[in-house]
């Protein structure tokens, strides 16, 4: 049995209320106890999240190769008539995914003014599948949501400035269940199954035809007995509506994609599954984490969308390219993690192994960060270096010439365009372009290789990859 | 600068004194100056151990001619050899020789 990849799904959600709650914005404004300021005065319009070229690249109206034809700083040219209707994604506003994080939550957590409506039509075909099917049962009014506020209890939310409603921890002492992490986790479960959501509609596939979830989302679900216990994947599957299916987390990091889709197609490969999808919701910790660099240098704060992805494996050959198990590449624990450690292990080896040359692989989905957001912090243009790192690969390797790197990352590479949202931009979100090439013929394989930083969550000072082969 | 590297470079700095000490870096770009900045006058974005601490230290690139000339052909094939073809060289360079002339 072999697994192959039917569809891609990459979705945004654009949420400027929400920066104030991601992890640095949080920090700032809590440390100093001063005015949220600046950060909150260069939030973008859901219009011009809209029209940003690289989230127009992220839901597939825009080959990536393009964007280096876009002058720079793109935030300051828009694509015009930009939709965000994409060809396999799309881009939802703020107000429709408060009422997704309604959907979510089955705890009574989210807290929003009776007095103010929720959408029930977000415009959105994926979201309004998610709304529960008879309107929730709005018991809370203003008094009591400032109440809580006031209390410390909850967390306001807010719709362009204005309170609408909160969030509430569900323990007096249990940072676990804080109403900031339960937001957070409730963010991811919302976005995961939005993505998830657009997936099934987009391939006309049933819910319940799903038999398996795994979800790569990084957020720690869990109470104080089992910080990170997780299972969100199965959360996600419930709200989708997939009765069927079962599911289970995996998580490295950034590099948790595709040790998903390794897992999901070896599922399939293996037998215990027909099909699997692989989910991965936003990260909220990660929004405005590097917006104070913008500020400096006048920019908006560009990291003011939630990420989400997802994938769908089945044993059917017609639906697409193959899942190549054979040349999927892993970091073994006493590899060096360096860069080249790094490339060697999750490119130049498994190839080899297989026979095959760095070359002859058409193209390479790496880490995709949008380098807008990531140059001005000093973090460097990582899918360039990346590319580069492979280009070097191939001339320590006798493939090229020196001569021909450049032209090797022309070829083989693209800009990144992925929102910095951790996993998300692990080299997957090119996965919807590739797709769409290889059933046009103009495209015959890529090769995902992610990367993951162990050493954040400070139990190794190791990094972490994965990397697999999708050819046709 | 990573705050955990501003702090084990303040604490050597501390131990041996700072005219005892000099920094080799390996980044390139934006996060090259930032940290040559943060070694020289002090962290710009003042968020870590080296706020407001000038340990003016002489601050060097791994692949810049004067300290590359100095790892043995083996070693430097080995572990420098694929980051030089990464990184734009000439660029630090010229960024280095910016930032030097600047103080």
């Amino acid at each position: 049995m072999t697994a192959y990849l039917r569809a891609a799904a990459n979705v945004l959600v654009h949420v400027p209320d929400l920066v104030r709650y991601g992890s640095k914005p949080w920090r700032e404004t809590s440390s100093s106890n001063q005015a949220p300021g600046d950060v909150f005065a260069n939030l973008r319009s859901f219009d011009e999240a809209v029209g940003y070229p690289p989230n127009q690249a992220f839901i597939g109206n825009l080959p990536p190769e393009n964007l280096g034809e876009i002058p720079a700083p793109w935030y300051e040219n828009p694509l015009a008539g930009a939709s965000p209707e994409g060809h396999f994604g799309e881009i939802l506003p703020q107000d429709a995914f408060c009422a997704l994080l309604e959907a979510a939550d089955q705890f009574g957590l989210i807290m929003l003014d009776k007095e103010r409506p929720v959408p029930g039509a977000v415009g959105s075909e994926a979201a309004t599948a998610l709304l529960k099917k008879e309107n929730p049962s709005k018991e809370y009014g203003e008094e009591d949501i400032s109440r809580r506020i006031e209390g410390g209890e909850a967390l306001p939310l807010f719709q362009e400035g204005e309170i609408i409603g909160c969030v509430r921890r569900d323990h007096d002492s249990d940072e676990s269940l804080d109403a900031r992490i339960l937001l957070e986790n409730l963010s991811a479960k919302a976005s995961g199954a939005y993505a998830l959501s657009r997936l099934l509609m987009q391939e006309r596939i049933a819910p319940e035809h799903v038999e398996y979830v795994i979800s790569c989302s990084e957020e720690a679900v869990g109470d104080r007995y089992n910080r990170g216990g997780g299972n969100l994947a199965k959360t996600i599957a419930e709200m989708a509506g997939c009765a069927n299916a079962a599911g289970v987390d995996v998580k490295s990091f950034c590099a948790a994609p595709v040790y998903a889709l390794v897992h999901a197609a070896a599922l399939i490969e293996a037998g215990v599954v027909e099909n699997a999808v692989v989910v991965g919701g936003g990260s909220m910790a990660k929004l405005g984490m590097k917006a104070y660099f913008h500020l400096e240098k006048g920019m908006p704060v560009l990291e003011d969308a939630l990420g989400g992805v997802a994938f769908l494996l089945t044993k059917n050959p017609d639906a697409g390219p193959r899942v190549n198990l054979e040349v999927a590449g892993r970091h073994a624990a006493g590899k060096p993690s360096t860069p080249q450690g790094l490339a060697e292990a999750l490119v130049r080896d498994p190839l080899a192994r297989a026979g095959r040359k760095i070359a002859s692989v058409d193209k390479y989905a790496v880490e995709l960060h949008n380098p807008e957001i990531m140059l001005p912090a000093g973090a460097g243009d990582v899918a360039a270096a990346n590319y580069r790192m492979l280009a070097a690969l191939a001339v320590m390797g006798g493939e090229i010439a020196r001569e021909e790197i450049p032209d090797f990352v022309e070829t083989h590479g693209m800009p990144g365009f992925a929102p910095t949202q951790g996993h998300i931009p692990a080299g997957v979100p090119f996965l919807g372009h590739a797709l769409e090439r290889m059933r046009a013929g103009s495209l015959r394989s890529t090769m995902v290789v992610a990367k993951g930083s162990l050493f954040l969550g400070r139990m190794s000072r190791q990094a972490d990859g994965a990397s697999v082969l999708i050819e046709g | 600068m990573d705050l955990e590297n501003q702090a084990a470079i303040k604490s050597i700095a501390d131990d041996i004194g700072s005219e005892n000490l000099m920094v080799v870096l390996g980044m390139p770009g934006e996060g090259l100056r930032l940290a040559v900045e943060t070694l020289t006058t002090g962290d710009p974005s003042w968020a870590g151990p080296l706020a407001g601490v000038s340990l003016g230290l002489p601050v060097f690139h791994i692949l810049e001619e004067t300290v590359r000339a100095e790892v043995p052909g083996d070693l430097y094939a080995d572990k420098l050899l694929m980051m030089e073809m990464v990184l734009d060289l000439p660029q630090i360079e010229s960024d280095l020789a910016d930032m030097r002339a600047a103080g």
